[in-house]
Formats: structure tokens, sequence, C-alpha cells
């Protein structure tokens, strides 16, 4: 199987060339193949967040290799690594994060405008199937503070999935949910990781969620302490 | 709910516009208030200019060629003498060879009409009583061109043949007389000659009214003793301000004397140019300030919105796209307030002028409002929104997209 996120002693340090520098990751080598379903588990500031901002190609590490999808990304520029952000990765954020300006709908046809410029109706009719699928018909052309958290969440999911990507990062989708919605949602990732083929990168601090994936890999002090299999 | 059809910088722009609907509407006040204050003030100060221009040039030539003065000369200039000249004492006289100059004035670019006068200084009689007046032998085609004549008819038209006069209303008031009516006017030189009033003029200016006397250029010759000749040549240009470079390269290939109305009302020019110049000031004060706003409420925006703008640098957002977005935002505020303010200024307009009146009754101003200033102002107003929008812009897209979805 085909690896989507290659890391080769991946390095993350703040405060570079400072008396204050502090390197938050410590050489990192981690694969994710396609279609894998993989937890990032670990203590608060063990650095699961920073990885997934390096992986989501939010933030360019200080040393070592990233390649997602089979691009190495070191020597990218910013619009190169926005184009392959923007073609291959999906973020679901721990809140949710939608525009409030925007419907439902609009938020989750938000990539493809990005990518196409204007909203067309393939688009739309993409949108509307996930929006569907997440069950959510009816709420389209709600704003996002006349949703709950559950179906803002669901929004933010379909939001991810609307241009199939290759790659889903996940920061903790559950983590400001009930358990009942927290087991919802963690559902139809996992639902559409089989069904689409999207490899998907969750983290999470919940044990009953983590033992439900492929793969997890335990982060602790910067550095991968643990990697286990379903 | 139809699919949104605008791209998608426009489309995230004018949300975060509506989004922030107070700030959005302040702001939009403040340019509204800033364009209108421009429009009108411009406006305003523009037909002011025009009125006192047209008042003060309705009744004169831009350009007036006349003779060299006459002056005494030594007929030995020797350097170790000392002599006392006295000034000469001026005669009327005629332009040398005038046809000819007439037709160099007619020959340069920007000027519109040339009309030969023969002007000098003659008494009307009628009964006892006797009123100092200017005779003023003209062409009528020639020399309504130069002062539309037609327009300040009060009896009659502009028309002169034969020994036919027309005078102006404060002289036909202290002569008491009126068209039809006959008046005897004699030169300084002891000429004379009984003149028929045809027709009575009102140039809004009293003094005129009460000093011309038009009769035909034949006539005034006669009566002031220059057969054949013109004492001024009085020219009309484009454009007013062309007239003293007009009036500079007359004097030059002409060796006359010739003066433009920018020379004879100096203090009117400056008068102007201190009025314009306080427009300027005004209207620059007003654009910084308005600037200072646009800017002001986009930095904030950008605050406001710096989650949203993670977001979308996380969906694939390029910098140069966000920074897009917030230029527009500056050129969507400039253009609508720039429309708005065009027609405050134009409700303005139309209030005021309604509400100040000359002494005659008429509008002080005219409401119309020029294209040309409502359109360079709205272009200024979006410029500046645009460039208002540089600096919030700039931050937006500088922004890193992990900090601002943690912000």
């Amino acid at each position: 199987m085909t690896a989507i996120v290659a890391l080769r002693d991946l390095r993350k340090s703040y405060g570079v060339g400072t008396p204050v520098e502090t390197e938050v990751l410590h050489g990192i080598d981690i694969e994710l193949a396609e279609g894998e379903f993989c937890a990032l588990i670990g203590p608060s500031g063990s650095g699961k967040s920073t990885l997934l901002n390096l992986i989501g190609l939010l933030e360019r590490p200080t040393s070592g290799d990233l390649a997602i999808a089979g691009s190495e990304t070191a020597g990218l520029n910013e619009q190169a690594l926005t184009v392959l952000r923007g073609r291959h990765i999906g973020f679901v954020f721990q809140f949710h994060h939608l525009l409030p300006a925007f419907t439902a709908l609009e938020n989750v046809m938000m990539p493809s405008i990005i990518e196409q410029g204007v909203a067309t109706a393939d688009a739309e009719a993409i949108a509307h199937d996930l929006l569907l699928r997440v069950g959510l018909k009816g709420h389209e052309h709600k704003k996002a503070n006349q949703l709950s958290g559950g179906q803002q969440q669901r929004v933010a999911i379909a939001r991810a999935l609307s241009r199939s990507p290759r790659l889903i990062l996940a920061d903790e989708p559950t983590g400001n949910l009930d358990t009942h919605t927290a087991d919802d949602i963690f559902a139809l990732l996992r639902e559409f990781n089989r069904e689409r083929g999207s490899a998907c990168l969750i983290v999470t601090h919940d044990p009953r969620l983590a033992a439900r994936c492929d793969r997890r890999i335990e982060l602790v002090d910067g550095r991968v302490a643990h990697v286990s299999s379903s | 709910m139809a699919r949104p059809k605008l791209p998608f910088e426009f489309l995230v722009a004018l949300r975060f516009l509506r989004e922030g609907r107070m700030q959005t509407a302040l702001i939009l006040l403040g340019v509204t208030g800033g364009v209108a204050v421009i429009v009108f003030l411009s406006q305003l100060i523009s037909q002011l200019q025009a009125t006192i221009i047209d008042r003060v040039l309705g009744s004169q030539a831009h350009v007036v060629m006349r003779p060299l003065e006459e002056a005494n000369q030594r007929a030995l200039n020797d350097p170790a003498s000392i002599a006392v000249i006295e000034p000469r004492a001026q005669r009327l006289r005629s332009i040398d060879q005038w046809e000819a100059m007439v037709k160099l004035a007619e020959a340069q670019p920007r000027v519109v009409a040339v009309s030969p006068v023969v002007s000098g200084p003659a008494f009307a009689l009628r009964g006892r009583a006797s009123k100092s007046v200017a005779l003023m032998g003209v062409d009528a085609d020639r020399y309504r061109r130069i002062v539309k004549m037609d327009g300040y008819m009060t009896r009659g038209t502009f028309h002169v043949e034969g020994t036919n006069a027309i005078i102006g209303i404060e002289l036909a008031k202290d002569l008491g007389v009126t068209v039809g009516d006959k008046v005897f006017v004699r030169a300084a030189g002891g000429r004379d000659e009984l003149l028929q009033i045809t027709g009575l003029f009102d140039i809004g200016n009293k003094d005129l009214n009460r000093r011309w006397v038009f009769t035909t250029m034949k006539l005034a010759q006669s009566l002031l003793d220059l057969p054949g000749g013109v004492s001024n040549i009085d020219i009309t240009v484009t454009d007013i301000f062309d007239a003293q470079d007009v009036s500079e390269r007359l004097q030059a290939g002409s060796g006359l004397t010739v003066e433009s109305w920018m020379t004879t009302n100096s203090q009117l020019l400056a008068a102007l140019r201190n009025q314009t110049v306080s427009n300027n000031l005004i209207r620059s004060f007003v654009i910084v300030i308005v600037a200072l706003g646009i800017s002001s409420v986009l930095v904030v925006s950008v605050v406001q919105k710096q989650k949203e703008i993670g977001i979308l640098r996380a969906m694939g957002a390029s910098s140069n796209r966000i920074m897009g977005i917030f230029l527009l935002q500056g050129g969507l505020v400039g253009f609508t307030g720039a429309l708005a303010g065009v027609g405050l200024a134009w409700g303005l307009l139309q209030f005021f002028s309604s509400v100040y009146r000359t002494g005659d009754g008429a509008p002080l101003f005219q409401p119309h409002l020029d294209t040309g200033i409502a359109l360079s102002a709205a272009l200024i107003a979006l410029v500046v929104g645009v460039l208002a929008a540089l600096i919030p812009a700039r931050r937006a897209a500088k922004m890193d997209p992990v900090q601002a979805i943690r912000a």
C-alpha cells in the first residue's frame, strides 16, 4: 500500500535562533497508508496538534522530510503548499470552525469555491449530497450559529470531504461533544473512510474512540512513544 | 436559496462586510459624508467661481490690444547730464495697421472671437442734462461674441446702423429717454451728432449702464476723430485662464500693448486661486480622514476575522487571495460610499440652492451636478478605499493560519 503521508526525522522548533528556542518534535518517523484510519494520541503538550499542523502543511518543519501524496514538500513555496493542501487534505477542527457568515451549504461548498473560483453546479450537488449523508437535510440554508454543536461538526466533516481528499486530518473532532454525539461523529468519519478510501488521522484524547482505529500512534514529549495496530 | 454566483473574493468580501453590519454602516457613513463634502464643495466653489468670473468677465473682453503709450524720449542720451522726463499726455489714437492686427489675433490658437472697437469719451446731452459717456463704435456681429449683449438687452435688439444708438438703462433714466427718443452726443474734440435710441441694455453693472453708448464704428470714428481707425481690439479666448498666455504671444507678435483680464483683475484672480487652494486643502483633509477611517475599520475587521482567515487558508486559499478579499472590501466600501456620497451631494445642492438666493431672487448657485466632478470623486473614493485597505490586507495575508485558527 502506498503512503499518503511519509515523515522522516521530522523536527519542529519554536523560537529558532533565540535564547528560548524550544524543540517540540524530536525526529518523527511515521507513514500513513492510503485509506488508513489512524489515531494520534498522547497527553496534552506532547506535540499532537503541532504534528497535525505540519502534516496539514499549515506549518513548516524545522528539519526532516515530509511527503504528501508522494510529493516532497521541503522545496515547495507557499503557493505550491497551498495548492497541495487544497488538493489532497481536508481538515476537521475541534471547534468545527465553520465560517459564520455562510450557510451550511456554502460552508461545504467553500473548498470547491476556493479551488474553482466560483460555486459550480457540481459543487452544489456534492454539498447537498454530503449534507444529506451527514443527516442535515433541511438544514442547508441555516447559518452556523443556528445549528447545534453536533450539527456544526457534521457540517465540518461534510466540508472536509467535499473535494474527496486523500487525507483527512481531524484535530479532536469529538473533544467538544457529548459521548453520544461524539460516537455519531466518529462513526461518520469511519464510514466515509471505508466508503471513499480517504486516509484519516485523528487526534483524540478518548481511548474508546482510539481503540476503534486501525492504528494508534502515541506521542510523548515530542517523540513517538508507542505504535499499536488493531 | 440559489448558490452564490460571485467569485470567491467578492463573495467573501461582501459577506464579511454584511456580517460586520455596524462597522460597515459606520464606515459607509464616513465615506458617504466625505464624498458628499468633496462633491458639494467642489460643485459649489466651481459654480460660485464661474458666477463671479461670468459677472466680471461678462462685460469685458478676455484680452485687449491697444496702441503703445506715447512717451517722451531724450534727443541726446548724454550720461553726463541729468534730465527730468515728464510723462506725456495720452491722446486717443488708432492702432496702426489694425486690420492686420485683427487677422494676427484671429490666427492665434485658442482665440474664439476678435472685435475691433472705436472707443472714446463723449457727452450725452438732452435738455439741461449732460452726462459723461464712453462712445463705443462696434461691429455688432463681432462684438456680441465678446460681450453677450443679446442677453443683456431689455428693449430692442443689439443692432447698430446709421445714427442709431444703444444705451444702458441707467443713462436712459438719467437723460429721461427711452427707445425711439433722440439724444445729442458731443465728443471731446467738439464733433457732435443726434442719435436715435433703438435699444436699452442692462449689463448688471450700474456704472457701465450709465456710460456705454453703442454706435456704428463709422460714426464713432467720425465723432472721435479717428477716421478709419480703431482704439482697441477686444478678444475672447476658449478658456479664460489661457488669456494671459494668449496676450503674451500677441504682445510679442504685434508690439502693441496687450493686456489680459488676469492682469487687469489680478486681485480677483488671486482670490479665485486662494479659494481653489482652500478647496483643495479641505478635500485633501477629507480624503485623509476617509482613508484613515476605512483603514482603521478594516484593521479591526482583520483582527476580528483572523479565525476565518485561518480556516480559509487551511482550505486552500492563498495569501494573495486573502489579501484580495480585504482590498475588495476597501474598494467596495469606497465605491458604495462614493455612489451614496454623490447622491447626498446632489440632495444638498438641491436643498441649499433653494435656500440661498441672490438679491434678485435667483439661486446663488445652480442645483445641477457636474458629471466630471462626480466621476472623479467616485474614482478617488474607490482608489482611496483600495489604498486604505492595503495595510490591513497585507496584515491579513501575512497571518499565520495556525495562529489565526487558534485565536
